[in-house]
């Protein structure tokens, strides 16, 4: 089932955008490039303020632009909602109105109870009469989120609503829109150039870069494509691995966390069994031994099979491993010297153990309350680092 | 001394009517024309700009004298209402409106395309995804953020107005009780022998308007400010 159909071709000044993907029609579509690779412009042309020079947008199967038949269909006509990075509240409106000004869309019936379920939703009670000037940055990107759900929107699009806010304020709006994506079903395309956040919230990808659409699909297929390191960041590379807890150690605050093929450790506060977790290991943070070591204070260690030795124009490696018995999971990423990969005589088919400190896998201490897909490890919230 | 003669009051009076008309038939086409300017790109932009800026520049009596050419009896504007309307703005005080309004166009034009000019236009974009028209845009977000830039217009206007005389005294003469606004009253005064004294009284209350118009204008402008809340 396809949510969003997008072929696009749109010229901004001198920048020359086309894009062409597919989302499938649940969860979070992470959007993902540097600035000027075209994010806002594809999200402008989605919401209708911009109006692209040819091609087609579909939204549900319903035609929202074709440039072959003339059909544009202006942004109040979508139920596209859009939260905006600068929140742009109504400054001569208090929250409350704020919250409404779209709500006409809802049946008059259901307006009081969906008003109160969102308010409650994102925590906005005490705010309610408020002007936008007297609210923190935080609190007013919580109400523009409210906003844009109280106008019954088919699709939600966020432009990097996080970028604006110190790590602290970022910390407090994420665990929301996963909150968003738990209980509201309402699809969400999420434009952002910070690694954490796409690794925490994103279930499917379209990168972008200068102007294009380098690749689009799943997010844990993409962000393990090694070709694809030049767009997603060649320092936080690594691989991205889907898992559920399974048993926590209470004496040293160690969560076990069962990922294909095997199980890890890492720090953390207690979680159910059965929680669905993702987990970021950077490439950087695993080293290699081909021998288990003995009396050693790394906890992780992952058995397999050397599949790939990548070398770049760096004098360090990228070797991909993998998992002794899942052969079909993601393979792990090595990064490693290639002084290393000599002195190991690294190649494919070679029997290699990846030692992984647990401490590098330190939880995300944002980490909210909901979650049924925490994002771990160094690409964690409170360490985004922008992309230069 | 304190209290105003039967001919000085006319004049307050005369005064504050003309004013408050030319206020009020400038303000509308002033917003329209401050939008065009300030929100659309048209062939002949700039000339429209160079136009609405004439009243600044040119002598006033030039002013007067184009709208006596247009509007007086004989003017093919002028022609047409008498005919259709049976209404005559030549040396009547609904013409004394119609001089002050053109010669205050350009102020409340240019204050109101500032304040448009302040506004982010991204917040109209942000109530166009939440479902509203683009006249319900204009309705609830454009003018109530643009209401402090219509209103210092009008304020400076109508100021405007009260200081009026070389349009008005070409285009409607200087009849009193008809077109005999403050300054032309006071140009009257300086005109008569031994008419000092009543120049000085003309000039005093002029100056009291002034400073009342100003204050009132501070005061309303304080009220928007903090329901907007910029």
């Amino acid at each position: 089932m396809t949510l969003l159909a997008v072929d696009i071709r749109a010229n901004v000044g001198t920048f020359a955008f086309d894009a062409r993907f597919t989302t499938p029609a649940a969860g979070i579509t992470a959007v993902f490039g540097r600035s000027g690779s075209g994010k806002t412009t594809l999200i402008n042309a989605l919401a209708g303020l911009l109006r692209p020079k040819s091609g087609r947008i579909a939204l549900d199967g319903v035609t929202l632009f074709d440039s072959e038949t003339g059909i544009h269909v202006p942004p109040e006509r979508r139920r596209v909602g859009y939260v905006f990075q600068d929140a742009r509240l109504f400054p001569h409106l208090t929250a409350r109105s704020n919250l409404l000004y779209g709500a006409g869309r809802l049946p008059p019936a259901d307006r009081r109870t969906r008003f109160d379920h969102v308010v409650g939703l994102l925590g906005i009670e005490s705010l309610l009469q408020r002007r936008p000037r007297q609210l923190s940055g935080g609190e007013r990107q919580r109400v523009a989120i409210g906003r844009a759900l109280l106008s019954a929107p088919r699709l939600l699009l966020m432009d990097e609503p996080l970028a604006s806010l110190d790590a602290e304020r970022k910390a407090e709006i994420l665990p929301y829109v996963e909150r968003l994506r738990a209980e509201e079903h309402v699809p969400i395309v999420y434009v952002s150039h910070a690694m954490g956040e796409i690794v925490r919230l994103a279930d499917s990808l379209v990168l972008l870069a200068d102007g294009h659409v380098v690749a689009s699909g799943a997010a844990v297929d993409l962000m393990n494509r090694v070709d694809l390191d030049p767009v997603l960041g060649a320092f936080e590379a690594g691989t991205l691995l889907e898992g559920r807890i399974d048993g926590y150690d209470d004496a040293h605050g160690l969560l076990h966390l069962k990922v294909p093929g095997g199980t890890l450790r890492l720090p953390g506060r207690p979680l159910a069994n059965g929680t669905r977790v993702r987990l970021k290991i950077r490439a950087r943070d695993v080293a290699l031994a081909l021998a288990v070591p003995r009396d050693t204070s790394v906890l992780n260690i992952l058995s397999g099979r050397v599949r790939e030795v990548a070398a770049d124009q760096s004098s360090q490696v990228n070797v991909l491993i993998e998992p002794l018995d899942a052969p079909e999971a993601p393979p792990l990423r090595a990064r490693v010297t290639s002084l290393s990969a000599e002195q190991l005589g690294l190649r494919p088919g070679l029997a290699v153990h990846a030692l992984i400190k647990a401490v590098a896998l330190d939880r995300d201490p944002s980490a909210g309350r909901h979650g049924s897909a925490l994002a771990f490890g160094t690409a964690a919230i409170d360490d985004l680092r922008e992309e230069p | 001394m304190w209290s105003l003669s039967p001919a000085e009051s006319e004049a307050l009076v005369l005064s504050l009517r003309v004013a408050t008309w030319s206020v009020a038939i400038g303000l509308p086409p002033a917003m329209a024309v401050a939008w065009l300017l300030a929100r659309t790109q048209f062939p002949g932009r700039v000339i429209v700009d160079g136009i609405v800026h004439m009243p600044l520049v040119l002598p006033p009596v030039a002013i007067g004298y184009g709208l006596l050419a247009l509007f007086g009896r004989n003017g093919i504007i002028g022609a047409w209402l008498y005919d259709a309307f049976g209404v005559t703005l030549a040396f009547t005080w609904q013409g004394a409106a119609v001089a002050s309004a053109v010669m205050g166009f350009p102020l409340i034009v240019r204050s109101i395309r500032l304040s448009l000019d302040a506004i982010d236009t991204g917040l109209e974009a942000a109530a166009r995804t939440l479902g509203a028209s683009r006249l319900r845009v204009l309705a609830t977000i454009t003018l109530p953020l643009v209401l402090p830039g219509i209103l210092a217009g009008a304020v400076l206007g109508f100021a405007r107005s009260l200081g009026e005389f070389g349009a008005t005294i070409t285009f409607v003469s200087n009849i009193p009780g008809e077109t005999r606004t403050l300054p032309l009253a006071l140009y009257s005064a300086v005109q008569t022998p031994d008419g000092q004294a009543l120049a000085l009284r003309f000039a005093v209350l002029s100056v009291v308007l002034a400073i009342a118009a100003l204050i009132t204008s501070e005061l309303l402008a304080r009220r928007v400010r903090r329901r907007i809340g910029s």
